[in-house]
């Protein structure tokens, strides 16, 4: 059975926010709420890298462990998804979870704070696929429709992928063969006849390789 | 769906009432529809919690789509020109969908592409036509409002001459629109006509056309493939196009090409570069001769290529010789060892492509730095191949196209200038009688009686047909300066600013000036724009709101010169009109609505945009606008699929060998079946099939030296060497005038290549293998040019005053478009006691240009709420400021904005700020929120970093400086 995954391949990420505005629009998501969001380390220095981050669906999930109503489920595709109808927006899933996926409508003051909304990876909640009730606590359901989250199908660069954690391995898998190994690799510059410069990118942001 | 809610009172700006739309979304349209049960809106759901909400009146449902549809469209914020699929139903657009068959993005998109569908909801557009009176906005009927412009316009018209109308146009029209509206000044009988273009590439147009031909694009993002070696100087693609990024990356990763990002500022785009190079802003001369001179001292150039297809590199050598990596590190502050080991890897690693944006072209000296990008790539002979060229990114959506369509003070459509052979050979096009066109416009009665262009004879009277016209960098110096002191009758007195942000222009204080002594102010535009709220008048301004292409159809021009073919997604929304048909609305009141559709059909007050297609088509033979037929293009859009990622090839299908969008030129006519030109002068393949040399535009022979090509030529030519550009009289020299058909011959006789309107003598000259246009040299050095050779000047408000005597700027001239230009009288003043930083600007990826559409997208504005500085912690720490605070900025001639400080370790060196451009509403620390019409103000308001920049001009476009200029810093 596949079990969906999310991979942000640093290296291909450029900060774009595409997969966020992708996510307010497919789901149309309320200011405030960010199922999904761009981290930046070293922002303008060398080694800046960003990485999207969204609920990584966990296979052990510690939203799900620590929720006092149980309001978390996980699908037969590996999703997390949760039921609106149970959560009591107590925010104990938004102290457990290590991404910060757990997000609280932001008008209300902190205590009375709404049901928990997180990302659903496209794929809605309990209710039956697709059914106006889903649509309007959940947003879309793609899955269902056979399709990606909107976040990775839109990604500028493909930095973002995301469905069969198979398939995305060999997608990475078959981008890391092409960028070749650490550049520190000995004699990298002779079996490959290319000297210089690029013998592979270094995740400082800087070239790796001599003059 | 027409969701206009017609009920609505006249909205004022002091009401304080929310305006009801009727807009409607997808929920809104579920909710409507049955489709969703009714309850309480769970969180995650529903309306955003800082909008008002549109008031769910059922709107009544007319011109409903019956069913469900999938349209094919094309983003409209930047030039990559990403395809979209947009999901309609019963007229409302309910979901976009990644077009993962497009050729240009494959489903990709960036924030603001990702955002598109919000076009659909409009909360924030302006809704019908408004009008300023005793300073409260009034709701006016369109009729009105066209009538109420008409008598003024025919007033100022009579008495001070056409010219003091301007038409300021827009990269944001489509091909048509922007054909038409170019059509239209021409029959009002002014060149006061421009748009973005002369702000954003207008250097780059006119130094790479100048050198070899065209001035665009000369590969495209995809061939990015192809490339060994990737140097990007002064663009941060990761935030202006970051689709652009995924051909990169595939570059850099499939090749292991190396990435050099030559920049003062470590952009998103450095993050990910091999190299990184921070340079002093303004000094991409500099640098640029300082990477020839590693290449030249170790005989790294390639001589063949020059000796076939350069002329001039000797000169650039004697000019190189001067950028020593002493002179190099003293006046731009890279050490040499960074700018060798840049040279290295560009001459190692071939062919390499060569990017650059806004940060090479907003300058005093922008033609001089593009020139020397040309000249780099020559030296390495990186032109006409795959993988290769100068890769420039133009930047609105249709940027390209509306340049191409001569939007332009300077030009006519097509690049034929406005001498009178231009206009003789347009009213031939037009079908309009040559005499009453020119009778049009406005001339000197009497010698000398406006102020002289500068090196025109005054003896001769000024026809205003024939002189450039007011730049749009310049309109506010048209309305201010003495009207003496102007090449033409009178001041500018009325300005239409018809998809165009103010806040992207430079001199903040006195456009509001400007625009306060203007006599009518009207705004065509889907939004307000800062144009509605900067001045503070109380009377004289119009608000027409136009749609936005996705209400309208019609071709657009990607950034490579493809042309691609949009879908109307929905109707238009609210009272707005699409552009072309706004056009025809004021062409008839102004009184040559029958001359501007002479052969294009109208429906209603509509004219049909098939037609105005066609119409082009018959024109623009110089760079070949003439073989992309409506029906050809809609054959290409409906089979995007069919296109090779890599070579725009298409494989098999209907187009079975066109290249996507048939990039220009797309030589003869459409009959002919060009396939159009993927990348510029690529001499490996024949002209039939999309080779090309270099263009013969330069003569062919100066001070006795050879201009034409020397044994380089493209595939199956016949004439196996150089040649100048084809006309009658040639074709029968070579004995080919008898391949012309009868019908041919008849419109060919006496008549060029760019002139014959039967497009046999192009068709005939391909047949032979040879390029219309001749087969000429590259030009190093453009002897027509104030600098001929490209050379380093400082900019007008340079920190450096140790160089400004090696360096200077020009003299002041006298008329330059029409208007005194000041250089050397602002440079001789030193301001870097009082204002010791440098300012400089550049863009984010949430916004786009003026930033009032994407700014009042919320998908888009609740990324970037606040407009900031980039400082230096040095900087900072200098003067008081930490991260987070508001501080004042201000800049030499006394202009002053409040912003956020961003306080950065290495983003920007010490001594420069940076500054994004894309706000607007604040105004000197004053926030203009209250005057915008009820409910269209964007959500996000910001000062605008242009009120701070100061003056400068490129010396042969007018582009604006917005690179370098001065600033000082405080706590606010």
């Amino acid at each position: 059975m596949a079990r969906m995954k999310f991979l942000c391949d640093v290296e291909r990420c450029i900060e774009c926010n595409a997969c966020v505005t992708a996510c307010k629009n497919e789901n149309e998501v309320p200011w405030g709420v960010n199922r999904r969001r761009v981290v930046t380390i070293n922002d303008g220095s060398p080694g800046e890298r960003s990485m999207s981050v969204a609920c990584m669906h966990c296979s052990d999930a510690p939203c799900a462990a620590v929720c006092p109503v149980d309001c978390f489920y996980t699908t037969d595709d590996g999703v997390v998804l949760h039921d609106k109808d149970i959560c009591i927006g107590c925010g104990y899933c938004f102290y457990a979870c290590p991404f910060g996926a757990p997000q609280f409508p932001s008008e209300s003051a902190f205590g009375s704070r709404g049901k928990m909304d997180k990302c659903t990876f496209c794929a809605g909640g309990p209710e039956a696929d697709n059914s106006p009730e889903e649509h309007r606590k959940y947003g879309s359901n793609r899955l269902a429709e056979g399709k990606l989250p909107a976040c990775a199908e839109m990604c500028a660069t493909r930095s973002l992928l995301a469905g069969d954690g198979d398939t995305v391995s060999d997608i990475f898998r078959e981008r890391v063969t092409w960028r070749g190994s650490s550049g520190l690799a000995w004699g990298w510059g002779v079996a490959y006849s290319k000297p210089g410069l690029r013998r592979g990118r270094g995740v400082e942001g800087k070239a790796v390789g001599e003059d | 769906m027409k969701l206009v809610k017609k009920q609505q009172g006249s909205s004022q700006r002091d009401s304080g009432t929310p305006l009801v739309a009727g807009t409607m979304d997808r929920r809104t349209f579920l909710k409507r529809s049955g489709i969703t049960a009714g309850g309480v809106a769970a969180a995650g759901s529903l309306s955003l919690s800082m909008m008002k909400r549109a008031a769910a009146t059922e709107a009544p449902a007319t011109d409903v789509q019956s069913k469900a549809a999938k349209m094919r469209t094309v983003c409209t914020h930047c030039s990559v020109g990403c395809g979209i699929y947009a999901e309609v139903e019963n007229g409302v657009w309910t979901g976009q969908e990644p077009a993962f068959d497009h050729p240009f993005n494959r489903g990709a998109h960036c924030a603001k592409g990702a955002a598109v569908r919000e076009h659909g909801h409009g909360e924030r557009r302006l809704k019908y036509p408004t009008k300023l009176v005793d300073g409260k906005w009034t709701r006016v009927s369109w009729q009105q409002a066209i009538d109420e412009i008409g008598d003024q316009m025919l007033q100022i018209r009579e008495q001070s001459g056409p010219d003091s109308v301007y038409w300021l146009g827009s990269a944001k029209h489509n091909n048509e629109q922007a054909y038409l509206f170019r059509k239209f000044a021409a029959l009002w009988g002014t060149n006061n006509v421009d748009h973005q273009a002369r702000i954003c590439h207008s250097t780059t147009v006119a130094g790479v056309a100048n050198t070899w031909g065209y001035g665009a694009m000369t590969n495209s993002y995809n061939d990015i493939h192809n490339s060994q070696a990737i140097l990007i100087i002064g663009g941060n693609p990761a935030e202006a196009h970051p689709v652009s990024m995924q051909h990169v990356f595939r570059a850099t990763e499939r090749n292991r090409a190396p990435l050099i990002v030559i920049d003062p500022r470590f952009t998103r785009t450095a993050a990910h570069a091999d190299l990184y190079m921070r340079i002093r802003p303004g000094t991409d001369v500099p640098v640029v001769w300082g990477m020839l001179w590693h290449i030249f001292e170790n005989g790294w150039e390639d001589k063949e290529f020059i000796r076939q297809r350069v002329y001039g590199m000797d000169e650039i050598r004697t000019e190189v010789a001067k950028w020593t990596p002493d002179e190099v590190e003293h006046v731009a502050g890279v050490p040499e060892e960074t700018v060798k080991r840049a040279a290295k890897i560009m001459a190692e690693h071939r062919p390499g492509t060569f990017i650059w944006c806004m940060g090479g072209t907003q300058h005093t000296i922008g033609n001089n730095n593009t020139r020397a990008y040309c000249v780099f790539q020559l030296a390495l002979g990186n032109l006409g191949v795959t993988g290769g060229g100068t890769n420039i990114f133009r930047g609105h959506d249709n940027v390209q196209g509306a340049t191409d369509l001569g939007v332009l003070s300077h030009t006519l459509p097509g690049y034929y200038g406005l001498a009178e052979g231009a206009w003789q050979h347009w009213s031939k096009v037009w079908d309009i009688d040559y005499d009453w066109l020119s009778g049009r416009f406005d001339r000197e009665e009497r010698a000398g009686e406006f102020f002289g262009e500068e090196g025109s004879d005054e003896t001769d009277k000024i026809n205003a047909m024939n002189s450039k016209g007011i730049p749009v960098s310049r309109w506010i110096d048209g309305v201010l300066e003495e009207k003496t002191n102007i090449a033409q009758r009178d001041n500018l007195r009325a300005m239409v600013f018809w998809g165009h942000a103010p806040n992207s222009q430079t001199r903040g204080p006195e456009m509001k000036k400007a625009m306060e002594k203007l006599d009518l102010l009207v705004v065509i535009d889907p939004y307000p724009t800062v144009s509605a709220v900067m001045h503070d008048r109380s009377d004289g301004v119009y608000l027409l709101p136009a749609s936005t292409q996705f209400e309208t159809y019609g071709s657009v021009t990607a950034s490579n010169r493809s042309i691609q073919w949009r879908d109307k997604v929905i109707e238009p929304l609210f009272e707005s009109l699409p552009d072309h048909t706004i056009m025809y609305k004021l062409a008839q009141k102004l009184g040559f609505a029958d001359q501007l559709c002479k052969h294009i059909a109208v429906n209603g007050e509509e004219p049909l945009i098939e037609d105005i297609t066609r119409e082009f088509n018959k024109g623009m033979w110089t760079i070949g606008y003439t073989g992309q037929s409506p029906e050809r293009l809609k054959q290409h859009q409906q089979n995007w699929h069919t296109f090779d990622y890599t070579s725009l090839e298409a494989k098999g299908g209907p187009a079975n060998g066109d290249y996507y969008g048939m990039p220009w030129p797309c030589w003869g006519t459409a009959e002919i079946g060009h396939p159009g030109t993927p990348n510029l002068y690529d001499t490996s393949k024949p002209v039939s099939r999309g080779g090309l040399n270099f263009r013969a535009r330069f003569g062919v022979e100066r001070d006795g030296v050879n201009l034409l090509a020397e044994g380089s030529y493209p595939e199956g030519n016949e004439i196996k060497d150089g040649h100048p550009e084809f006309t009658a009289d040639m074709l029968e020299k070579l004995g080919w005038w008898g391949d012309l058909t009868d019908e041919e011959k008849q419109a060919a006789a006496g008549k060029n290549w760019k002139t014959d309107l039967s497009g046999g003598i192009q068709r005939v000259a391909i047949k032979h293998g040879c390029a219309p246009f001749g087969n000429a040299k590259a030009r190093a050095i453009v002897w027509t040019f104030p600098d001929p050779v490209p050379v380093h000047r400082e900019p007008l408000y340079t920190s450096r005053r140790d160089l400004v005597e090696k360096y200077p700027s020009y003299e002041d001239r006298r008329s330059f478009y029409r208007l005194p230009t000041r250089y050397g009288s602002i440079q001789a003043k030193d301001y870097t006691a009082d204002y010791p930083l440098i300012m400089t600007s550049g863009r984010l990826v949430e916004y786009e240009g003026g930033g009032d559409e994407t700014r009042s997208n919320p998908w888009l504005a609740e990324l970037q709420q606040d407009m900031f500085a980039e400082i230096n912690i040095v900087d900072a720490n200098n003067n008081g400021i930490s991260d987070g605070q508001q501080i004042w900025v201000e800049s030499p001639e006394g202009a002053r904005i409040k912003v956020m400080a961003k306080v950065t370790q290495d983003g920007v060196a010490a001594g420069v700020v940076w500054l994004p451009f894309h706000f607007g509403g604040h105004f000197q620390g004053r926030d203009l929120r209250d005057k915008y019409p009820t409910g269209s103000d964007p959500y996000v308001l910001g000062e605008a970093c242009n009120t701070a920049f100061t003056y400068g001009y490129d010396s042969v476009t007018a582009m604006q400086e917005t690179k370098c200029s001065l600033c000082r810093i405080s706590r606010a």
